[in-house]
């Protein structure tokens, strides 16, 4: 339990650290929730689909979530590059006890990026139903970042360096945002667009937190929590068998 | 952990070999190290060196050989081994984003060093390495040599039995180096602590070290005191011992283009 809480508490004082860093994460899901928000809310309204930046925020919620958690993990790649790896592996400690730390370090500081979006939504106009339901909002926030910062942690152990990342930007992360509704409605999609973005685990974290905010959605909140938890779980065992198998 | 306390040796390897794909780092050496003792291997760049540490602090698995590190095998009963000693890696490995307290704490907790001594230990340890003043600095804002004892002091927080140091000097100034030198002897005598270190400076060999072995090419070459080297030699230095050896001298392995870019990258990246 010690060596998760101070794995942990290293990831969140680094994280409050580069101050720039968080104010920096933020341009981008406020450019998000400006530009298309009141660029595309008359289409969207005139289509009859009703206020656009009730539908996008939720979604760009997530967007900075599952950035904020893949880049968590993949930091993993610094820790070996600038040595600090080695301490940790020299440890006489479990290996899937300093991943779980690193994991649930990263998913904190990602669901807390997500809170700080979502408070910056509720000054660009965004309005959610029901303040109990917060929690189930913040329920499926950590589950994404958890999720995502074991995808993240998962990769950092199989590449070595950096230059692989602008890869995973481009054909992984990218497309994961993009084909998870966050947002267009996924209603009368072609075919082709519907099944992938069924297969799109954020689909479910999206749809999910959108029910929670605003009260719709589309599979149903138990279905999200259930394709999420299942995924998330898969993910923590990739992550840690493929951590095991790194050799300093 | 199991331990033999009547068996003077705390590291046996035998027939220890590493093989990377078809080039062999380190090919069949056999050795023991007493407990208390001071041990250096000594050879250029690309001997084996840090090779055959990572095997002995159960961070690469052996192609071949038997290792004993305090009575547990580190291929095997890794945790126990861990616990028994602390290492100074040869490149940096600490996180120059915390504090050197920081620094030390996430030591303490993932060593178990159990919460009543712990802020004593850390304590009486940053003063020792005289980083005390110093200790909610940020370790980027340290110099090498900073760095370098910040290391020293926590690879000793858990008290371990034997402490491996990878090249631990290199790029450090004289004063530095003989300061690190004195605090480690003074603890390996105080609590029979082994120590085992490489290095290619011959000085730090033959001043520090109670048995040296040389190794070259992956083999042990000689091994004994610097007495016995230079009597073995007919020599009357360790340098002229170690150039009738191994018909080198240890600079002339140096100048190969890429290990030197790699000791300047490290020295810069010290700095």
């Amino acid at each position: 339990m010690s060596t998760i809480y101070i794995l942990w508490l290293r990831q969140i004082k680094k994280y409050f650290r580069a101050k720039s860093r968080i104010i920096g994460a933020l341009g981008q899901p406020l450019l998000f929730l400006l530009v298309f928000g009141f660029g595309f809310g008359s289409i969207y309204q005139q289509a009859g689909q009703g206020n656009y930046i009730q539908f996008l925020a939720p979604g760009v919620i997530m967007m900075s979530v599952l950035f904020t958690a893949v880049f968590s993990g993949i930091d993993l790649i610094w820790d070996r590059q600038f040595g600090f790896l080695k301490e940790t592996m020299v440890a006489p400690v479990p290996r899937w006890q300093i991943m779980l730390g690193k994991a649930v370090g990263g998913a904190t500081v990602a669901s807390f990026q997500g809170v700080i979006v979502f408070i910056l939504s509720l000054f660009v106009g965004f309005k959610f139903h029901d303040p109990l339901m917060l929690l189930a909002a913040a329920l499926f926030i950590f589950l994404v970042a958890l999720l995502f910062t074991s995808v993240g942690i998962a990769i950092a152990s199989m590449i070595e360096d950096m230059q692989g990342f602008q890869l995973i930007m481009n054909f992984l992360v990218m497309p994961i945002f993009f084909l998870s509704g966050a947002l267009f409605p996924l209603k009368n999609l072609p075919a082709a667009l519907d099944v992938i973005t069924r297969i799109d685990p954020l689909t479910y974290g999206v749809d999910g937190l959108r029910e929670a905010l605003i009260g719709s959605g589309n599979f149903g909140m138990g279905v999200d929590l259930i394709v999420i938890i299942v995924v998330a779980v898969i993910f923590l065992g990739a992550g840690s068998y493929l951590f095991e198998r790194i050799q300093a | 952990m199991v331990s033999n306390l009547t068996d003077t040796n705390i590291i046996s390897v035998s027939g220890l070999t590493k093989k990377f794909k078809d080039f062999v780092a380190v090919d069949n050496i056999s050795f023991d190290v007493r407990r208390g003792e001071i041990f250096a291997f000594l050879g250029p760049n690309g001997a084996g060196k840090s090779t055959t540490i990572k095997m002995l602090t159960t961070l690469l698995q052996p192609t071949r050989g038997k290792v004993m590190i305090n009575g547990s095998d580190p291929a095997k009963n890794k945790d126990a081994v861990r616990m028994s000693f602390g290492i100074v890696f040869q490149d940096p490995s600490l996180d120059s984003d915390l504090t050197a307290l920081e620094n030390m704490q996430y030591h303490a907790v993932l060593f178990k060093v159990p919460k009543e001594i712990r802020k004593r230990r850390v304590e009486e340890l940053l003063r020792f390495v005289e980083l005390w003043d110093r200790k909610n600095d940020m370790v980027k804002t340290f110099s090498g040599g900073m760095k370098r004892r910040l290391e020293v002091a926590r690879g000793l927080l858990h008290q371990p039995r034997i402490m491996f140091l990878d090249v631990p000097t290199l790029g450090l100034d004289p004063q530095t180096r003989s300061h690190i030198w004195s605090y480690l002897k003074g603890i390996s005598q105080k609590e029979d602590m082994t120590v085992f270190f490489t290095t290619h400076y011959m000085e730090e060999a033959e001043k520090v070290a109670q048995r040296i072995a040389i190794i070259d090419h992956g083999k042990i070459v000689a091994m004994g005191s610097a007495n016995d080297l230079e009597k073995q030699t007919n020599t009357n230095s360790l340098e002229e011992a170690f150039i009738a050896i191994t018909g080198n001298t240890i600079r002339e392995e140096q100048v190969n283009g890429t290990d030197l870019m790699r000791s300047m990258i490290r020295m810069w990246r010290r700095h």
